[in-house]
């Protein structure tokens, strides 16, 4: 696999899309088994942690590779970037980076936006459901029951991220553990995951534009 | 105050600013980069025709502010709403001089919000009493990301907040702003996230907290917690200027905001100088409910009144002309058996 391709993995956790996409790879020089990539992000404060959290997944994607033998990182312009590059370079992780500022781990971080995503993703393909016939049961339907479209390939990839079930017979609308949310519930959990998936492409649009602002070179079209 | 197609609206802008963020006020390269993002959302949500040159953004001055907030803007009653950001700037951020004297030349059109950090602890609140006095405090605004020494940034839940709180209760500072918008730090405690506004807003139900840029980027949790919570309060700063570059997905923003709260409490705020309110005025009156997002009612003047103007001036008692109110709403008739 090249490294563009591995880069690919690397997700912005808050916008729940490939920093490929975003274009936040400003560069990348592969020499051999040597490869080096620079990231840049919308705005010099953009979340530290987000930023790191990228960073040192790119990091890992690609000294996952069979076929490196040096990888460097590097975060520009950002108002942490030489604490992020050197905790990068040391593979410090994240605590040995940011010292006593990290105390909770990242790993949580990284679930809370796992499960945004998945409710996001569960709304779309449940929407791609209504509009194609509002009465549908929400409460019965299951995964088997989804159209063969993106929103629906979206949702099992969100789902497996979390560990929840792929069985053609799971249902559909449930919470980040898999349980289903009860009858009543369902105008309003839908109606939040709603809520949610604006949100979600909202800070995609924001960051999007921000960069583009911010680097007016930057090739990456926006989608409508 | 605006007219438009025999309607007029009372304007109050509810967040701005008298900042100065020039080189020579700069602390560090932070204070670059903070004005530096600042004018990049500005370029980047702003129409063309309103895009200042960088040298403008930096710093505008009272004449300035109050031409393009009354004058050109439409505007009836300002409020600002600092931010300090010592760690940045020299003199700070927010000129709270400067704001105040203009506040005292223009009693009717301005009101001067300060701020507190409560890492300062009883010294601190020994200064709100001061600055409470001094300014005729009806409100505060809080940037929890603020850097101060070691710390990057507090909590509206954390001990020391409380006593703040406490105090402004006392002290009769009703309305508490707090910036959850896109933002800096803490690390790692996610600056973005709302949950203390729903600790503070349960604890102080006679105080008003306002989420200014309704939470954005975490608008599902501010709308879950502003559900339940009557006396939390969204601001629409940096969430209003999507109206020209994104207007489906401000639809959506205004349409969650109305779901989830109600007309009543959501408050028009330009951000000024982050954009100007005049060309934000002039679109939301002329703004709807696109025809592909049935899922939403459309905007009535009624509602686009309140917003603009009218919840902000019952958060502030600030009077509004008999004309310029809505009619009351007819009490219904009670049937006498």
């Amino acid at each position: 696999m090249d490294a563009h391709t591995a880069l690919d993995a690397v997700l912005d956790p808050e916008l729940d899309e490939p920093i490929t996409d975003l274009g936040f790879v400003k560069s990348l020089d592969v020499d051999g088994g040597r490869v080096t990539v620079h990231l840049r992000l919308p705005t010099s404060f953009c979340a530290p942690n987000f930023a790191y959290l990228m960073a040192s997944d790119a990091k890992d994607v690609l000294t996952a590779l069979p076929w490196t033998s040096e990888v460097i990182v590097e975060l520009d312009d950002h108002h942490d970037s030489d604490l992020i590059n050197r905790g990068l370079a040391a593979d410090a992780g994240y605590r040995g980076t940011f010292g006593h500022e990290a105390d909770e781990d990242l790993e949580e971080l990284r679930l809370t936006f796992r499960r945004k995503a998945h409710q996001a993703a569960m709304e779309r393909a449940l929407t791609v459901l209504l509009r194609a016939d509002e009465h549908v049961d929400l409460h019965g339907v299951t995964l088997a029951d989804l159209p063969e479209v993106p929103a629906s390939a979206a949702l099992l990839r969100r789902r497996a991220a979390l560990g929840l079930p792929a069985e053609p017979s799971s249902p559909v609308l449930v919470d980040h553990d898999g349980t289903p949310f009860p009858r009543e519930e369902i105008p309003l959990r839908l109606r939040f995951a709603r809520s949610v998936r604006i949100s979600i492409e909202g800070n995609s649009h924001f960051c999007r534009g921000l960069l583009r602002t911010r680097y007016p070179e930057s090739t990456v079209e926006v989608p409508a | 105050m605006y007219r438009k197609d025999d309607e007029t609206y009372f304007i109050v802008d509810a967040h701005v600013a008298l900042w100065d963020a020039r080189p020579e006020n700069q602390r560090n390269i932070h204070g670059k980069q903070f004005i530096d993002c600042f004018y990049d959302y500005h370029r980047n949500l702003s129409p063309e025709s309103e895009v200042w040159p960088y040298e403008d953004y930096l710093y505008q001055g009272g004449e300035r502010l109050m031409r393009d907030l009354f004058e050109n803007g439409y505007v009836d009653h300002a409020i600002f709403q600092p931010a300090h950001l010592g760690a940045f700037y020299e003199n700070g951020f927010g000129q709270t001089e400067e704001a105040f004297a203009l506040t005292q030349q223009h009693p009717g059109k301005l009101t001067y919000n300060h701020f507190f950090d409560p890492r300062f602890e009883q010294a601190g609140i020994d200064q709100l009493r001061r600055d409470a006095e001094r300014f005729g405090l009806k409100g505060v605004k809080l940037y929890t990301a603020e850097w101060q020494g070691d710390s990057r940034g507090y909590k509206l839940d954390d001990k020391w907040t409380y006593k703040y709180f406490e105090a402004c209760q006392e002290l009769g500072i009703k309305n508490i702003h707090v910036h959850k918008g896109p933002t800096i730090r803490p690390l790692d405690r996610d600056a973005f996230d709302v949950a203390d506004v729903d600790h503070a807003a349960t604890d102080f139900t006679d105080l008003n907290f306002v989420v200014e840029h309704c939470g954005l980027p975490r608008l599902e949790d501010f709308c879950w917690i502003a559900t339940q919570e009557p006396n939390v309060h969204a601001g629409l700063a940096v969430a209003i200027p999507f109206i020209h570059t994104r207007p489906k997905y401000f639809a959506q923003i205004i349409g969650e905001l109305l779901y989830w709260l109600d007309e009543d409490r959501i408050q028009f705020s330009s951000d000024y100088a982050l954009w100007t309110p005049k060309w934000l005025i002039e679109r939301f009156v002329d703004f709807q409910i696109p025809e592909d997002l049935p899922e939403y009612a459309p905007l009535t003047v009624e509602q686009k009144k309140k917003i603009l103007g009218l919840n902000a001036a019952a958060m502030y008692d600030i009077p509004v002309p008999a004309e310029l109110q809505l009619a009351p709403v007819e009490p219904q008739a009670v049937s006498v058996a």
